[in-house]
């Protein structure tokens, strides 16, 4: 199975912007075991980004590959909920 | 002074339209009749609000704001749509001549695309901004160096973003930088109902400075939309709920005395081709004016309008003719007994001779092709021989839709228009087209039979003109090879405009045609009864 990648878009360099990336680092330490690939894409920087994949929240996290996509906006803080919303079940990792 | 730099062009024009007359300036909509209610628009770098319930017009309005900002100021416009998919938009108002793919590939429309997708409302956990959107619309203003944003309907937002104090301050914040930018926001919302509240959950009116509420209210069993607008901080407008429709134009407001959308802008006269008539007139008619010209048949409507393509020929004009009752052999044949050549008039291509049968095609579709017509012949007249052959194949409240976009396009490109309308009896009487689209032209001139000495004589009258004096009397004219002339006034005689005269009694010491002009008068007074009452529906 490929590395699960993700995409992260926050609003520039705010608290909750790290906020949000330093939870989801966290959250694929303990529950990807560190195997993700993740492009943290500032909005403010990259609009015309943002505009393809219509981001209206921020921060909000896609996860690009294994399908189906999925995202989730906020800062994180709930691992379970995140994993939920991501579609990735524990139980198949490896 | 507004009035008179409307007619020129675009961009002197949106610099002139936007002489402060305080601190707050506005932008003009160029939704024909808004900006009079509106006393020139929206004010300009500022949030307003347009309120209404489901189907009351207000994405059409929206995107009327953007499109006739690109149209008629060469204002760039950003649309960020929160309800309908932009393909839907680009489709659903190209029925109104909007092109806005044309206008995406030129760079001067951009959609910032927030309407739902498949996967539904993105999952939430923990804290967040509208950051994105943010970025986008701002991204978007800068790339198209817009000056108008249409947010539409940003009640949609409510699904994504559930809690209101948070979506009030993410607006609030927004609405702020966009303003800061110096653009004018357009801010769509929708009201539970007509009456009631103005928003659900009064998120909308907080970011708004200004407030226009949009209704769509069932009347006397008919549907009747109006538009009132609710506040302008610190700037005048005018407080009545007006009546509008929505038309193949897209809207227009019809206010109660149709000053902004009749009223003529210009001073510039040009000749009718009838040098009697244009004295008469005061001088010519307005250059963008729209002349109806009423009569039995026979009575020389055709004629009319041939002379009044001539007029334009003589000039620099150039000329085009719907012609709804006659061939377009028998067109050319007609004029030839005038002493105009219709088909030598083509060839130098300033006349373009169109002939349809009115059952030919719905209203709306008729609309659509003269309008691409004139978009495409680029025409200073136009002629529509007849109205009412249009009239007598389709019900009344489409055919009214039709003469008023036809109106409001041949206004707003600055041409000429000649109307004719046949009345259903000989002698006397008024049509339906009249009674109808009286209150939406500028001049109105009768052509009648009278009955005089045991002969049919022919009596025509000036029966208004707006923004000129005019000659208010009957005046008979004949018909012969070279066209109409028009003589003196009917002297001595009354009951002229009913079809039958009777002389009036001579008293010492008045003039004999004392009468003839009474009863001109009263024409007029009774006509303007009709006019009131026609208006009000």
């Amino acid at each position: 199975m490929s590395t699960p990648t993700f995409q992260l878009f926050v609003a520039g360099d705010s608290a909750r912007s790290r906020a949000a990336e330093a939870n989801f680092r966290r959250l694929a330490a303990e529950r990807l075991q560190d195997r993700y690939e993740l492009l943290v894409v500032d909005v403010m920087q990259d609009p015309d980004r943002a505009e393809e994949h219509r981001i209206l929240t921020t921060p909000t996290l896609i996860k690009t590959t294994p399908t189906p996509m999925r995202r989730v906006t906020g800062d994180f803080g709930d691992f379970d909920t995140v994993m939920l919303a991501l579609a990735i079940n524990p139980s198949i990792r490896r | 002074m507004k009035k008179a730099a409307k007619r020129s062009s675009p961009k002197k024009r949106a610099t002139t339209t936007r002489v402060s007359t305080g601190a707050i300036r506005k932008t003009p909509t160029h939704i024909p009749g808004f900006d009079y209610v509106a006393e020139g628009g929206i004010p300009t770098g500022r949030a307003t609000l347009v309120a209404g319930s489901a189907g009351s017009g207000k994405t059409v309005f929206a995107a009327q704001f953007l499109s006739m900002g690109i149209l008629e100021d060469d204002e760039p416009g950003v649309f960020v749509t929160f309800e309908e998919p932009p393909a839907d938009l680009r489709r659903n108002v190209k029925a109104f001549g909007w092109d806005i793919e044309g206008w995406e590939k030129q760079g001067k429309w951009r959609f910032v695309d927030v309407s739902p997708d498949a996967h539904g409302p993105t999952p939430i956990v923990g804290q967040f901004d509208l950051g994105g959107l943010m970025a986008r619309v701002t991204n978007a203003v800068e790339k198209t160096k817009a000056k108008r944003v249409a947010l539409d309907t940003l009640s949609a937002l409510i699904h994504a973003i559930p809690d209101p104090a948070l979506l009030r301050t993410e607006l609030f914040k927004i609405v702020a930088q966009l303003k800061e930018m110096g653009v004018t926001v357009l801010i769509t919302a929708e009201r539970p109902d007509d009456l009631g509240p103005i928003t659900r959950n009064g998120v909308e009116e907080f970011v708004a400075d200004n407030v226009i509420i949009l209704r769509n209210s069932l009347a006397d069993e008919r549907r009747r939309r109006t538009v009132e607008i609710l506040k302008f901080r610190g700037t005048a407008h005018k407080r009545e709920e007006v009546t509008f429709t929505i038309t193949q134009c897209g809207i227009v407001v019809l206010p109660l005395t149709s000053q902004e959308l009749t009223q003529a802008s210009t001073t510039l006269r040009i000749p009718s081709g009838i040098s009697e008539l244009d004295e008469m007139a005061g001088g010519g008619f307005f250059r963008d004016s729209v002349i109806l010209i009423s009569g039995a048949t026979g009575t020389g409507k055709t004629l009319a309008v041939t002379q009044f393509m001539s007029g334009g020929l003589a000039g620099k004009d150039r000329c085009l003719l719907f012609a709804f009752e006659e061939s377009r052999d028998q067109l050319i044949r007609n004029a030839e007994a005038w002493g105009m050549d219709y088909v030598k008039a083509e060839k130098t291509g300033r006349l373009k001779i169109v002939s349809q049968y009115p059952h030919s095609r719905s209203m709306e579709d008729h609309f659509v092709v003269m309008r691409d017509m004139i978009n495409e012949y680029k025409p200073d007249r136009v002629a529509v021989d007849s109205l009412s052959a249009l009239e007598r194949v389709f019900n009344l409240r489409s055919f009214r839709e039709f003469v008023i976009s036809i109106t409001a396009l041949l206004k707003q490109k600055s041409i000429t228009g000649v109307f004719t309308s046949t009345t259903a009896t000989l002698l006397g009487g008024g049509s339906v087209t009249e009674r109808h689209i009286s209150t939406l032209t500028d001049s109105i001139i009768l052509l009648r039979y009278v009955e005089r000495d045991g002969r049919m004589a022919r009596g025509l009258t000036i029966l208004k003109m707006r923004g000129s004096l005019h000659d208010t009397s009957i005046r008979e004219y004949t018909i012969d090879k070279k066209g109409m002339h028009i003589g003196p006034r009917f002297r001595g005689m009354s009951g002229i405009l009913s079809g039958a005269m009777v002389p009036t009694t001579r008293r010492r010491g008045e003039d004999s045609g004392y009468s003839a002009e009474k009863q001109s008068e009263e024409w007029h007074d009774s006509w303007q009864t009709t006019e009131d009452m026609s208006s009000d529906e």
